[in-house]
């Protein structure tokens, strides 16, 4: 009898949120997460279907919806979606043509000159001209008259003296950039927004001229988006997509279980083996540069021995093993490995993991009882935390004493990242698609330098590569540039993290990029 | 009368040093608006012009005196994350938190006191042992914990609401109420069980006095004893701690609307102080102080009405 009363008392609630739910078939709800439909066969490679509208759920709040303001990766992300540069990164990494339809570098890397697509319109309707790229370009290289303090200009772009617009000889719109010193990686940083002249409602109403238009925002909740009917190139699959923002991982991942959301690009692996029904996971890497940067200035990481004795001591296949399943690609620089052309594969075993060796060269520092040390890491960073804490028992073996001291974020900038007063942090650092964007934290006279690390040698090479025009002399440099960090050990570089995403078995096309991006133009239902 | 005036000056000077307070703390602790907003690549003469811009330069004295003089005319200024007027933010994150705190506050009063009577009704037996025991267990789990396991039983397993679901009152008010019974239990239940603790110990302690040797003596049910003679006298404690209660959910259940999703008052909070947006913070500061002192206030009226013996005193 009590039995029945609960399975009544049940169906009673159960009707009662179908009645709930049922007087509010708005255009939200369309799309109903939990119509399953799911057979366990592979649909990864179905028909595309055109149309529907999906959720994908994102842990990070919009820093701004002015793509020029926006610096959060979390952000520029989920921007990709409604804003071009005159040119874009693919999915390999290269920059193809956006708002632009050509580009001329001259020979001594000093004038970059963009054609501008024909019938390029924003999503207010209006046509794109050379003012508004002229316009677009200046606000983000901070020459307009009045340059807003809270857009954050690129130190490469401010390299840039002149920007003007005129005409080719077939009568095309162009327009022209003018460097004051020869820079031939400038493209890497010419995917800034480009946006209408004189609209100030940016920040609340964002316009672009990318595959989807802005719907609405409303912060701690949501980003929605929609197709761009009049886009110049492939037109999105999804009439809608709603980026949802969630509290945090665990939130988010109760709402993946239930239904909730369609897509979740930040899944940790341990989460990612407890999803295995209604979806399917993709792995790729973070586009990151994970490691446990030393204090170059700071006693006793001053000293090289003792940095090549912290590389030797610490076993970066374990740390692979433990934080994320053994994914991940193992780095010995400074530079991550989807960046295939650049990455230098020979500095990766500079170091291989060796107790005795490590032991020694402390000895010889001045440290055979080794000593003690402070990891920073900010707290809102679980997988250097985790990480941190594998080190930790790795370096007992030979005699260092770690300890964790964690942070928040907003400390972490400023007193690890801009005030240098640290031993150590573990962090991962990412860039923009241009080599030396990920690199050139290493000038000696670098304000982002905050391993202090000094090497004339370094800095030399680095000027020639940055001027460099023939790309196999440019390559050369950069691989140079890797073993130099390598051989003083400017930190123990430990991997480029795996990157779990759950994406629902009804859906398919989720590209991975080796910049951040949620790419919704490409994914689609499956039929 | 004199009362009041010395209530509300007294209101006045606390909301001040706490205001105050909140300012110095944010010039202790590390971090800088500038800084967080522009990110790791920014060059140092951008934060520079960023900190100027924002107001970050000025004297102390100077920026607190112009917070205050906003703040009184109730306008709080602009957030730095969001580029957006504080109140806007503020006023858009309210119905959600009051939201939350009325139906959890319904709830505790509606399930507390009776079973607070029931349990003092008949001390020792079976349903008081059941009861006590559940609330004893019920108040040790931690709020987190119990949204956590909530979201999994009546989310997960029974499907009774889809977990991250919110939606706005304002778009269809009974999603919002039907998603919104379920955090607001997470918050209810370990204060049922504080209430009922509360509520059984004071009608206990009611008990033993002589007014109702006396009502008994001239024949009235035990029922009518409890009801019209002991309540009554019993429910003073309980209003002191309801009054907490209340402060509390309405203050934003910080935890909770974290683990719910909810878009309100305390998560606005949490990233706000991660992202070192001081006028946010200052705002919700105030506001939950404000909160706080005010249910006291009601409190204190409430005292005089239940108790004449009460007096407003100067």
């Amino acid at each position: 009898m009590k039995k029945h009363g609960k399975i009544l008392l049940a169906l009673l609630l159960v009707l009662g949120v179908m009645v709930l739910g049922g007087c509010s078939k708005n255009e939200n709800s369309s799309d109903n997460p939990q119509s399953g439909g799911v057979d366990g066969a592979d649909t990864a490679t179905g028909e595309p279907v055109m149309g529907g509208s999906i959720i994908v759920g994102i842990t990070q709040d919009l820093d701004s919806l002015d793509p020029h303001k926006a610096q959060a990766a979390g952000t520029d992300e989920v921007l990709y979606n409604i804003f071009e540069g005159v040119v874009k990164p693919d999915k390999d990494g290269n920059l193809v043509p956006a708002v632009a339809s050509k580009v001329d570098i001259s020979e001594d890397g000093m004038t970059y000159t963009f054609t501008l697509r024909e019938n390029v319109k924003f999503h207010n309707g209006q046509l794109v001209t050379a003012e508004d790229v002229v316009y677009s370009l200046k606000r983000c290289a901070g020459l307009l008259e009045n340059p807003d303090p809270e857009i954050k200009v690129s130190s490469a772009l401010s390299g840039i003296s002149d920007i003007t617009a005129s005409t080719d000889a077939s009568g095309n719109p162009t327009v022209t950039l003018t460097l004051s010193e020869a820079n031939t990686e400038l493209l890497g940083y010419l995917t800034c927004a480009i946006i209408p002249k004189d609209y100030d409602k940016q920040a609340d109403a964002p316009v672009g001229t990318g595959p989807f238009k802005f719907v609405s925002y409303t912060p701690l909740q949501s980003f929605v988006i929609e197709k761009n009917a009049d886009y110049y190139g492939t037109a999105p699959y999804l009439d809608r997509v709603t980026f949802k923002i969630s509290a945090d991982t665990d939130a988010a991942f109760l709402e993946l279980l239930a239904g909730g959301i369609d897509i979740f690009p930040y899944l940790t692996s341990e989460q990612a083996s407890q999803l295995t029904e209604d979806f399917n996971i993709e792995v790729g890497t973070m586009n990151l540069v994970q490691a446990l940067f030393l204090n170059n200035a700071q006693k006793p990481f001053d000293d090289i021995r003792v940095r090549r004795a912290m590389c030797h001591a610490i076993n970066r296949q374990e740390i692979l093993d433990i934080v994320a399943d053994g994914k991940g690609t193992i780095i010995g620089s400074n530079m991550f490995a989807g960046f295939a052309k650049y990455f230098n594969d020979e500095v990766t075993n500079t170091y291989p993991y060796d107790v005795e060796k490590a032991k020694a060269l402390l000895k010889e520092a001045g440290y055979p009882d080794g000593f003690s040390m402070t990891i920073t890491v900010p707290s809102n960073y679980q997988f250097h935390v985790d990480t941190a804490q594998v080190i930790v028992e790795q370096l007992k073996a030979v005699g260092i004493r770690a300890e964790i001291k964690l942070i928040e974020w907003a400390s972490w900038l400023s007193d690890v990242y801009r005030g240098r007063e640290y031993q150590s942090t573990i962090i991962g650092l990412d860039a923009n698609l241009a080599p030396s964007d990920v690199i050139k934290r290493y000038r000696s006279n670098a304000s982002s330098n905050f391993v202090n690390y000094v090497n004339e040698e370094f800095d030399r090479i680095y000027s020639l590569a940055v001027a460099e025009t023939k790309d196999d002399a440019k390559t050369a440099y950069y691989k140079q540039l890797q073993e130099l960090l390598a051989k003083d050990a400017a930190s123990v570089y430990i991997q480029d993290p795996a990157c779990y995403v759950a994406v629902s078995k009804k859906l398919s096309g989720y590209t991975f990029y080796p910049v951040y991006v949620q790419d919704m133009s490409k994914v689609y239902f499956v039929k | 009368m004199r009362y009041y005036v010395k209530k509300i000056i007294s209101l006045i000077m606390v909301l001040f040093l706490i205001m105050l307070l909140t300012f110095i703390a944010f010039q202790v602790i590390p971090g800088d608006g500038a800084l967080s907003k522009l990110g790791v690549d920014a060059e140092e003469e951008a934060v520079e012009a960023l900190r100027e811009a924002l107001g970050y330069n000025k004297s102390m004295p100077e920026r607190f005196f112009c917070f205050m003089s906003g703040a009184i005319r109730g306008d709080f200024g602009t957030s730095y994350q969001y580029s957006r007027p504080v109140s806007d933010l503020l006023a858009a994150r309210l119905p959600v938190t009051v939201g939350l705190a009325v139906i959890s506050i319904l709830m505790i009063v509606v399930l507390s006191v009776p079973l607070g009577l029931l349990c003092s009704h008949r001390e020792g037996g079976v349903a008081d042992s059941i009861i006590t025991f559940v609330t004893q267990t019920l108040m040790a789990v931690p709020a987190f914990f119990l949204g956590i396991l909530i979201t999994l039983l009546f989310g997960l397993v029974l499907k009774w609401f889809v977990p991250g679901s919110y939606v706005a009152p304002g778009e269809n008010f009974g999603q919002f109420l039907h998603y919104m019974i379920f955090p607001a239990f997470a918050i209810a239940v370990p204060k049922i069980a504080m209430t009922v603790k509360f509520l059984k110990t004071s009608v206990l302690r009611e008990l033993k006095l002589d007014y109702v040797r006396t009502a008994r003596s001239k024949g009235n049910s035990e029922r009518r004893v409890l009801w019209h003679h002991v309540l009554k006298n019993a429910l003073i404690p309980v209003i002191t701690f309801m009054g907490m209660v209340i402060a509390d959910v309405l203050a934003g259940s910080i935890v909770i609307e974290q683990v719910f999703n909810l878009p309100g008052v305390g998560r606005l909070l949490i990233s706000a102080i991660s992202n070192r947006d001081y006028p946010v913070v200052e705002a919700i500061v105030v506001y939950i102080a404000s909160v706080v002192l005010i249910v006291n206030f009601i409190v204190d009226l409430l005292y005089q009405k239940v108790d004449p013996r009460v007096k407003l005193q100067d």
